[in-house]
């Protein structure tokens, strides 16, 4: 695995953390699992940088499951789009345009979001768009598992199907958790790579906490033609410290003192070991 | 009377405009055929796109587009488009910014004995309550075409609501005065003020004429900007006469009527009434026949007005 990136996704754990602790909440677990998910893209799949943010070629983003948004702007501001410790000081606080959902009036984002299934329509009309003027531009979604019970994102892939297009991939944070516990109990979703692969859509499963998957299942979704790719990337909600892995609870949970001391402990003890690997 | 609905002129300036600006782009939800723009799928199909039956679809991908740089008009079913797909126009629409222009076909009571599935009597409300989401019903088929025109100068977010069937003229060809956000004084007088909208214009003016012929004088003012509403001509036109009537084809609740009621009270308290459809089932019968029952016609706005001042 990327050593690099690997190191890097416990700094990034940590300032979500501190963005998190800063405006008195967040939805963390989200945050940790999609982590690797946004790293890979931002950092070495997608043709996006604020030199290039108007750049009608570029890629595009979109952040579907937009509760999920402090490791987004946390990657946004490493990336340079602003100043991130500036972001993490006034995360939801009185005035903020750093608000608790993507928030487009920010540079870097694209479309504002948290209403969830509204992501998978939208890329559609991007890629679209793309189509239309022969643009390069690729097109992301990032979903979660549980937004997968909304009927908007099943109409987005009869779409992207019917207009067969390989220029958009979506991305299912598959945690199996949501906030009322796991998915398969709140709402059955059997195996998700039938549903998908029902629909018309190439289906790419890979360890969405691993940065060598990810980069191998991006590079399929762009190599295949003709259709649009879902990656089912199974991840672990939470990841990062042992005491919000797995935990439906830690959803959208504040930490107090000593959990906050005892994730970044967790953290930095994860980089020191990536750092020695 | 005129033959030509308000749908197919909307249709008529996409595609004359289209030719010179490819990124005109038009949507429908199985809805091109009702929405009179078969033929610009016809002649313009690589700027079409349909979606299916699917209104969240509908307004998501139009979002998607005009991020891109497209100018879409998304055009469904009044009663689909603003309830079905509501979250998609305040969310990925308004809340976003994007350039969609959401075409509300066949609105209000349009639909007449299909019943109140497809009755949009609600769609002013919800529609103007969004912040950033402007709401527009035109008249006529002349002041269509120049609203039109004129969205597609812009790059905001609109919402449109017309009719399914051919309206009376109010307009002319070449006399149909028009600006971006203003009211069209229709008719001035000291006794009454008449602010319409839609389809309920015409009905307002031929009340107008009737009042005149018994010695009462009516300012009409054509509404079809409901938002931004035009404060300043209701306020200008309120103090000149002795009560004010609103009528249009929606619920009495949160349209026309409730924000010219508004305005009135605030800046020059007159007394206001609302002509609108009952908050009820609406009675089944074609349009003519619903406005007539519920007096929403000349004879019975004029009729409704003298009481009103008496």
């Amino acid at each position: 695995m990327d050593k690099e990136m690997k190191v890097l996704s416990y700094d990034y754990r940590m300032d979500t953390v501190r963005m998190i602790m800063s405006g008195g909440g967040g939805h963390i677990g989200g945050d940790m699992s999609e982590m690797e998910i946004l790293m890979q893209l931002y950092l070495k799949e997608m043709n996006i940088s604020p030199e290039n943010q108007n750049d009608p070629n570029r890629d595009y983003f979109i952040l579907s499951k937009g509760h999920a948004v402090e490791s987004f702007y946390t990657i946004l501001g490493h990336k340079g789009f602003y100043d991130l410790e500036d972001a993490i000081a006034r995360f939801s606080h009185f005035g903020s345009e750093f608000i608790g959902h993507p928030n487009n009036v920010i540079p870097g984002v694209e479309m504002n979001s948290g209403s969830l299934g509204h992501g998978l329509p939208v890329a559609v009309g991007l890629a679209i768009a793309a189509k239309m003027d022969k643009r390069p531009s690729r097109v992301y979604v990032l979903m979660g598992d549980g937004e997968l019970a909304e009927g908007s994102v099943w109409e987005g892939a009869m779409s992207g199907h019917n207009y067969n297009l390989d220029n958009l991939c979506a991305i299912v944070d598959r945690n199996h958790l949501q906030i009322s516990g796991n998915t398969e109990d709140v709402m059955k979703q059997d195996d998700q790579a039938q549903r998908w692969a029902a629909f018309g859509w190439n289906v790419i499963k890979c360890d969405g906490n691993d940065f060598d998957a990810l980069e191998d299942a991006f590079a399929k979704a762009r190599a295949h033609k003709g259709d649009p790719t879902v990656i089912i990337a199974d991840t672990v909600k939470g990841k990062g410290s042992p005491i919000m892995e797995n935990k439906a609870g830690w959803h959208h949970h504040l930490p107090n003192q000593e959990e906050y001391e005892q994730i970044m402990k967790d953290l930095e003890a994860g980089k020191e070991a990536a750092i020695n690997e | 009377m005129n033959k030509i609905p308000n749908r197919k002129v909307i249709c008529e300036v996409l595609m004359e405009k289209a030719k010179d600006d490819k990124d005109i782009v038009v949507l429908c939800s199985d809805s091109r055929g009702s929405a009179s723009l078969a033929a610009f799928f016809d002649a313009y199909p690589e700027q079409s796109v349909e979606v299916g039956i699917a209104e969240q679809d509908l307004v998501g991908i139009s979002a998607g587009l005009a991020k891109a740089g497209k100018k879409p008009f998304a055009a469904s079913p009044a009663s689909f488009l603003s309830t079905r797909s509501f979250e998609q126009a305040k969310v990925d629409v308004a809340y976003s910014n994007t350039n969609v222009k959401l075409i509300g076909i066949s609105g209000g009571i349009s639909y007449g004995a299909l019943g109140m599935s497809h009755h949009s009597a609600q769609d002013i409300a919800s529609m103007a309550a969004v912040p950033n989401m402007r709401v527009y019903l035109p008249s006529d088929r002349h002041q269509t075409r120049k609203l039109t025109e004129a969205l597609l100068q812009d790059e905001k977010p609109a919402y449109i609501r017309i009719g399914r069937n051919p309206v009376e003229d109010v307009y002319t060809e070449d006399n149909c005065p028009f600006e971006m956000d203003k009211a069209t004084v229709l008719k001035e007088g000291k006794d009454v003020l008449l602010v319409a909208a839609g389809e309920m214009v015409r009905p307002a003016l031929d009340a107008a004429n009737i009042l005149e012929k018994e010695g009462i004088s009516a300012t009409v003012l054509d509404m079809y900007c409901v938002k931004p509403l035009d404060k300043e001509s209701v306020i200008r036109y309120a103090q000149q006469a002795k009560v004010v009537l609103t009528v249009e084809e929606h619920s009495p609740f949160g349209g026309l009527g409730s924000m010219v009621s508004q305005v009135v009270g605030e800046h020059c308290p007159r007394k206001v009434k609302n002509i609108a459809l009952p908050d009820s089932h609406v009675i089944t019968g074609t349009s003519k026949e619903v406005f007539d029952y519920y007096g929403m016609n000349g004879e019975g706005i004029a009729k409704t007005a003298k009481e009103f001042l008496a």
